[in-house]
C-alpha cells in the first residue's frame, strides 16, 4: 500500500464515521423526547454531515480520479465504507443514541486533539475545528449519560443495559492496523494505542459521576474500517444512497 | 414524578460590550441543560457570545396597574436632562 | 411589586414576565376597560403579558399562537421524511437545518403563548389528544424529493405571506417571536426554489418529479390561507384587535400574484386549467377552490392526519421515561445542593 494511498483510506475512516453517525442522528430529528432535544440532536446531525463533507472532499481530491463527498458518500458499497462498526448502530432508545454518542465523543475528544497536530495542515485545521464541535458533544453526552444513569430505577436500569450491548464496540476504536500505523510513522496520525489511557480516565469518570458500571473488555469480530460491518450499515445506505442511485449522472 | 420540566428565561449577550437581553424561555430539566437548550434554540445563527438563564418563577416583575405610581412620579423631573438648562449659545463646552 | 410565581403556584405554570393571565379576573369586564384596550389598540400601542386584556383577546391568541406553534412542530414531519434520504451531502445539512429552524419557530412560538398563562404542556397535550388544530398542508405526504423542494417554495411561501403581517401584531410577545421567524424563513423559501430550479433544468425524469409536485402541493397551497372572507368566522374581530392586517383572501392572491410568474419561470404548469391573468384587475385569477376537500382535511380525513399524529404520539410516549429521569436527576441535585 503506498503512503498516498493509507492517506486517502485514513481520511475515509474518519469521514464514513462522521458521515454515518450524522446519518443516524438526522433520524431522529421530529421524533425527540423534547422539542428542545430534537433542536440539540439536529446540532450534532449538522456538526458530523459538516466534518464529513470536509473529510469526504479532501480524501477525494487526494484520491485524484475525479470523486467528490457526494461520490464518494452515495456512489460506495457498504464493504468500501470505513467508519467504525460503533457509528452505524441502530438509534434504539434515547438511551441507546447517548451511549453511542458519548462513546464516541470521549474518542474523538483524544482523536481530534491529537489529529490537530498532524504533519498534514489541511487534517489538522479540519480536527481543530471538529475539536470545537466535540467538546460540546461531548458535554451535551455527559450531561445526558448522567441525568439517565442516575435518574429513575427504570432510566439507570435502561441505560446500563444500553452501555452493556454497546460496549463491544470499543475495542475497535484503539486496535491499530496498517493504516494506522503508516500515518503514526508519518506524522499524520497518533498512535492509536495512545489515545487509550485518557479516554478510558475520562470514561470512568464520566460513568462514576452518572452511578453505572464499566461492563468488562471483549472481543470483537467487527474491523468497521477495513470494511467488514454489521448488517445495520447496508440498510442504512440503501436508505441514504437510494435517490442519485436511482437517476446516475443527474445534479440535486 | 411529573415529567413536565421547568420554565427558564434566556437573556443573550449578542456581543461583547453589549448587555444581555432577553429573547424568550424554553424548558429544561436543570440549569446546565437550559444552557444547552438555550444555545441550541435561541443562537443558531450565531446570535450571542454569552447566555444567561434564569428560572421563570424566580423573576419578579412590576405589575402594571402600578405602572403610574412606579414610573410616572419621574415625568416632571425635568431638571434631571441638560436641555432643562437655557446656557447662551455663546458658550462651548457645556 | 409581587411575586409572579409564588411557592404556592407549580413553578413553570407560565412564562415569567407575564402571569396576570392565568386566572381570567374574576370581576366582568367593563365597557371603559374594554374601549381603554382599544383606544391602545388603534394607537399601534403594543399589549404586553401582564397589562389588561379582554379575556377574548387572550384566548384568540392562545388558540392562534398554539396552532401556530402545532404547525410548525407538525410541520417538521412531512419534510423530515427526506432527511436520510436527500440527494447530495449538501441538501441534507440545508435539509436538517430547515427542519430544525421548523421546531425553533414552534418553540419561540409556545414560548410567546406561554406568556398568556398557559403552560406548554397544556398544549402540547391539546395537540395529541386530536383536540387542536395545526395547519392542514401538513396532512399531504412527502412522495418524492421534489415535494421537500415544493414545500419550501409553496408553503413556506404562503407561510411567509401570512406571518409578515403578524410582525405588526398588537401583542408584544407574538410580534417579536415573528420577526425572528420571519428572518429565519428567508432562506427557506430560497432553498425550495433552488431545489425545484435544478430539478426544472435536469433531466426529463426530474422535471416530471417537479411537475408533479406542483400538481399535489398548489391548492393545498392556495387553501393555507383558510377560507374565504365571507366564510370566515374570526377575521372581523382579529382585524379590529390588529392580530390580523389582512384578510384570508387579500393574501391569497398576493401569494397567487407572486407565485405564478415563479412558476412560469421554472417552466412548469400551474395545474389550474382557469388560470388567467385579469389585466383590469391586475391580478391573477384562479379557478374555483375545492373547500369540501379543505374542510375533509381539517376533519382528520386528510391522506396523513393519522400517521403525523401518531408520529407525534409514539415520540411523546417514547421521550416520557426520559423527560422523568432529567426530572428526577434535577430533583436529586438540587437536595444535594439543599443539604
Amino acid at each position: 500500500m503506498s503512503a498516498p494511498d493509507a492517506r486517502v483510506r485514513y481520511l475515509l475512516r474518519l469521514g464514513d464515521t462522521s458521515l454515518v453517525l450524522g446519518q443516524r442522528l438526522g433520524e431522529w430529528v421530529g421524533h425527540a423526547p423534547a422539542l428542545e432535544e430534537d433542536l440539540g440532536l439536529a446540532n450534532l446531525a449538522l456538526d458530523f454531515v459538516g466534518q464529513a463533507r470536509l473529510l469526504l472532499s479532501y480524501a477525494g481530491e487526494l484520491e485524484g480520479s475525479g470523486r467528490d463527498e457526494d461520490a464518494l458518500a452515495f456512489l460506495r458499497d457498504a464493504h468500501e465504507f470505513a467508519n467504525l462498526a460503533l457509528a452505524e448502530q441502530p438509534n434504539g432508545d434515547f438511551g441507546d443514541t447517548i451511549v453511542r454518542q458519548w462513546l464516541i465523543d470521549t474518542w474523538q475528544l483524544q482523536l481530534y486533539a491529537a489529529l490537530s497536530t498532524s504533519t498534514d495542515e489541511r487534517l489538522a485545521a479540519i480536527a481543530a475545528k471538529s475539536l470545537k464541535e466535540t467538546r460540546y458533544h461531548h458535554r451535551f453526552s455527559s450531561g445526558w449519560l448522567a441525568r439517565l444513569g442516575d435518574g429513575t430505577p427504570e432510566s439507570h436500569a435502561r441505560v446500563q443495559a444500553s452501555l452493556e450491548n454497546l460496549w463491544r464496540f470499543t475495542g475497535e476504536l484503539f486496535a491499530p492496523d496498517a493504516v494506522d500505523e503508516a500515518m503514526a510513522a508519518a506524522g499524520i496520525g497518533p498512535q492509536l494505542a495512545g489515545l487509550e489511557p485518557a479516554w478510558s480516565a475520562l470514561i470512568d469518570a464520566d460513568l462514576k459521576e452518572a452511578t453505572l458500571r464499566r461492563p468488562a473488555p471483549q472481543p470483537f469480530p467487527w474491523h468497521g474500517k477495513r470494511g467488514v460491518h454489521t448488517e445495520h450499515l447496508s440498510h442504512l445506505l440503501a436508505e441514504m444512497q437510494q435517490l442519485p442511485r436511482s437517476l446516475p449522472g443527474a445534479r440535486w | 414524578m411529573n415529567a413536565d420540566w421547568p420554565l427558564f428565561e434566556v437573556f443573550i449577550r449578542s456581543r461583547g460590550g453589549l448587555e444581555h437581553r432577553h429573547v424568550g424561555s424554553l424548558h429544561a430539566a436543570d440549569a446546565r441543560m437550559a444552557i444547552e437548550h438555550a444555545r441550541d434554540v435561541y443562537t443558531r445563527r450565531q446570535e450571542g457570545v454569552s447566555l444567561w438563564v434564569v428560572p421563570s418563577a424566580q423573576i419578579t416583575a412590576s405589575d402594571p396597574d402600578e405602572a403610574g405610581a412606579l414610573f410616572e412620579p419621574a415625568r416632571d423631573k425635568v431638571y434631571r436632562h441638560p436641555t432643562f438648562y437655557e446656557i447662551p449659545d455663546e458658550v462651548k463646552n457645556l | 411589586m409581587y411575586h409572579i410565581s409564588g411557592k404556592s403556584q407549580p413553578p413553570m405554570y407560565t412564562q415569567a414576565l407575564d402571569q396576570q393571565g392565568r386566572e381570567p379576573s374574576a370581576a366582568p369586564e367593563s365597557p371603559e376597560q374594554a374601549a381603554r384596550f382599544q383606544a391602545r389598540v388603534d394607537a399601534e400601542e403594543k399589549i404586553e403579558p401582564k397589562d389588561w386584556m379582554p379575556e377574548a383577546y387572550r384566548q384568540t391568541l392562545i388558540r392562534q399562537i398554539s396552532q401556530h406553534a402545532h404547525s410548525e412542530i407538525v410541520g417538521m414531519l412531512p419534510e423530515g421524511n427526506w432527511i436520510t434520504r436527500a440527494p447530495s451531502l449538501r441538501r441534507k445539512a440545508v435539509l436538517i437545518a430547515k427542519v430544525q429552524d421548523e421546531g425553533g419557530h414552534g418553540m419561540y412560538l409556545y414560548s410567546a403563548a406561554e406568556t398568556l398563562g398557559v403552560e406548554r404542556a397544556t398544549l402540547v397535550e391539546q395537540l395529541l389528544s386530536g383536540a387542536a388544530k395545526y395547519s392542514s398542508i401538513f396532512n399531504y405526504p412527502t412522495l418524492t424529493w421534489a415535494d421537500v423542494g415544493a414545500i419550501g417554495w409553496l408553503v413556506d411561501g404562503a407561510a411567509i405571506m401570512n406571518q409578515v403581517p403578524i410582525c405588526r401584531c398588537s401583542y408584544g410577545p407574538y410580534a417579536r417571536a415573528m420577526v425572528r421567524i420571519c428572518k429565519e424563513e428567508s432562506f427557506h423559501q430560497r432553498q425550495g426554489f433552488e431545489i425545484m430550479l435544478t430539478l426544472a433544468r435536469g433531466s426529463e425524469a426530474q422535471r416530471a418529479m417537479a411537475q408533479d409536485a406542483l400538481n399535489r402541493w398548489w391548492w393545498p397551497s392556495i387553501m393555507m390561507f383558510g377560507p374565504s372572507d365571507v366564510a370566515s368566522r374570526h377575521t372581523a374581530q382579529s382585524m379590529r384587535w390588529k392580530i390580523k392586517r389582512f384578510t384570508n383572501d387579500e393574501l391569497r392572491q398576493k401569494f397567487i400574484d407572486v407565485t405564478v410568474p415563479q412558476a412560469q419561470f421554472l417552466g412548469l404548469t400551474i395545474p389550474d386549467p382557469q388560470l388567467r391573468w385579469d389585466e383590469a384587475a391586475g391580478h391573477f385569477e384562479i379557478g374555483p377552490i375545492d373547500w369540501e376537500e379543505f374542510q375533509a382535511v381539517l376533519r382528520g380525513h386528510g391522506p396523513c392526519n393519522r400517521e403525523r399524529l401518531e408520529a407525534r404520539r409514539a415520540g411523546h410516549a417514547a421521550g416520557e421515561w426520559v423527560r422523568e429521569a432529567a426530572a428526577a436527576h434535577a430533583a436529586k441535585r438540587a437536595a444535594q445542593a439543599a443539604a
